[in-house]
């Protein structure tokens, strides 16, 4: 079954991601995919994630389809303009990857080109409409194609994002210009999630809430400090502390939020950023 | 010089569309030279709105729009006529509209696109205001611009890197220009402005049109001899 047919189906859908190496060793990412692919109902694969430079996403999802997973291509516009974006999603289709996810893109300068040319010619909206317009055979200039293809879109969303409203304009925007699901930045309160949803469920779209694995006190005082709309309760932060096997915790506390947000959404999503390995355990802990 | 140029009447009747009347403001500074801002073009264009069903309650020009003191204080002399229109309607370049749209607690409409500033930022120079793109978006932000507010010149809304109304590129110095855009539309009960069709950039008009592609002075030479 395809990511769209299970979201249609009102299946509770587990979804993870992996990042391609930077460089052409893709033993480990295969490693992943393969412990991954009967394990969740879809793969994502992140674009030059953080704007690292690194082996690309399409790429990525090509190999996660030659291995029988189900690929979600992440797409951001930070470095391709509209005909190199337009393009790739038609190479992805050729290639048989479906799901896109339309992402804008984290800033050049946070990444390891920081001397690289920021292009965001389109962004997560207007990529989206332009993936909308390809469906209907036709190309944002309104030339004709030959032959349409048809993709199941997918954006992103911040529920811990303060103010919230922003965010929830932005998501009624991307609904609007196509998306059909949306997968969140990472959460840590169920109450804050809680009250996204009541406010995101008018959209009619599924939802699958994020969740980063926390390997560290230290990590999670990091993305509080750095990374926009995360934001990781002291308590966690104690919990994490206090625990000797950290990683095992990390793994408790991914599992307990995953039970205690998992009927307020259609699905999870866990980014577990190099523990990849670690995802079945976080699935088994929370019973999925 | 910063060289402007007139919208098409068409986009400026959009831009009102659903609003009954306007207050105009124009500009004795280098939108008098473009002939986008002088007396008669205000004159002119209040003549075409009033035909097109408008009430426009008053209207003034100013020395320099871009100053942003002196068009507070101007504007002060013509606060009700101001505080009885719907909207403002701005007939310069870019800096002199979002210098109106700080200044009042309306919306403002671009009459003109800006062309081309010749390294000039106008007489409001605390950061770059107006990347001379050549076709002005500030009616949907309120008079803010985010191809300079938005560290990456975001058309369509904020992005997900914004903690505590800062960009997370630079939160130091760089403000959220999509928050200060959401403040300000929510302030005006304009939050419908957000939502709207997904906006994508004509980048070729922000090449100056092939007249203007030399030099300030040059510019300002060939808009003089046609005075």
């Amino acid at each position: 079954m395809t990511l769209r047919e299970k979201l249609g189906s009102g299946k509770f859908v587990v979804t993870a991601e992996v990042g391609p190496a930077k460089g052409v060793d893709t033993h480990e990412f295969l490693e992943n995919v393969e412990l991954l692919k009967n394990r969740v109902d879809a793969i994502n694969c992140t674009d030059q994630q953080s704007a690292v430079m690194r082996l690309g996403s399409l790429a990525g999802c090509y190999l996660i389809r030659q291995k029988g997973g189900e690929p979600i291509f992440q797409m951001t516009c930070r470095d391709r303009n509209r005909i190199a974006l337009q393009s790739d999603l038609l190479n992805a289709y050729v290639f048989g990857i479906e799901n896109v996810l339309c992402l804008t893109g984290d800033f050049v300068t946070l990444g390891d080109h920081p001397d690289a040319k920021p292009v965001f010619d389109l962004d997560s909206v207007s990529l989206l409409y332009a993936a909308k317009q390809l469906e209907q055979g036709k190309d944002l200039a309104g030339k004709d194609l030959t032959g349409a293809p048809r993709f199941f879109l997918g954006a992103c969303v911040t529920p811990g994002a303060e103010p919230l409203e922003p965010q929830l304009l932005k998501m009624e925007r991307k609904v609007k210009a196509g998306a059909k699901f949306f997968q969140t930045q990472a959460v840590y309160e169920p109450k804050k999630f809680e009250t996204f949803m009541k406010e995101a469920r008018k959209f009619g779209v599924p939802v699958l809430v994020g969740i980063v694995l926390l390997r560290s006190a230290a990590m999670a005082r990091f993305m509080n400090k750095n990374v926009a709309g995360i934001h990781v309760p002291d308590e966690l932060i104690a919990e994490m502390d206090r625990a000797e096997n950290k990683l095992q915790k990390g793994v408790e506390i991914a599992a307990r939020l995953i039970r205690e947000m998992k009927d307020m959404c259609q699905g999870v999503h866990i980014m577990a950023i190099g523990l990849e390995s670690k995802v079945p355990a976080i699935l088994d802990a929370a019973g999925l | 010089m910063i060289v402007s140029q007139l919208k098409p009447l068409q986009e400026i009747l959009g831009y009102l569309n659903g609003e009954r009347s306007v207050f105009i403001v124009g500009c004795k500074g280098c939108a008098e030279v473009c002939h986008t801002g002088d007396e008669a073009q205000v004159l002119d264009m209040k003549q075409k709105l009033e035909q097109e069903g408008k009430a426009v309650t008053g209207y003034c020009v100013i020395d320099f729009l871009c100053d942003k003191a002196l068009v507070k204080m101007r504007l002060m002399a013509h606060q009700s006529e101001i505080q009885a229109a719907d909207s403002l309607l701005v007939m310069t370049c870019g800096i002199g509209v979002q210098a109106v749209a700080a200044v009042v607690n309306k919306l403002v409409h671009p009459a003109a696109n800006t062309i081309n500033m010749g390294g000039s930022r106008g007489e409001w120079r605390g950061a770059e205001r107006c990347r001379e793109c050549g076709d002005c978006v500030l009616d949907m932000t309120a008079g803010i611009c985010p191809l300079t507010a938005c560290t990456k010149g975001l058309l369509n809304g904020p992005c997900g890197g914004a903690k505590d109304g800062r960009c997370e590129v630079e939160p130091e110095v760089r403000e959220c220009g999509w928050h200060l855009i959401y403040e300000r539309l929510n302030k005006l009960g304009r939050l419908d402005k957000m939502t709207g069709r997904p906006v994508l950039k004509d980048y070729r008009k922000m090449m100056p049109p092939k007249e203007l592609r030399s030099t300030l002075m040059w510019a300002l030479e060939q808009q003089e001899t046609k005075v």
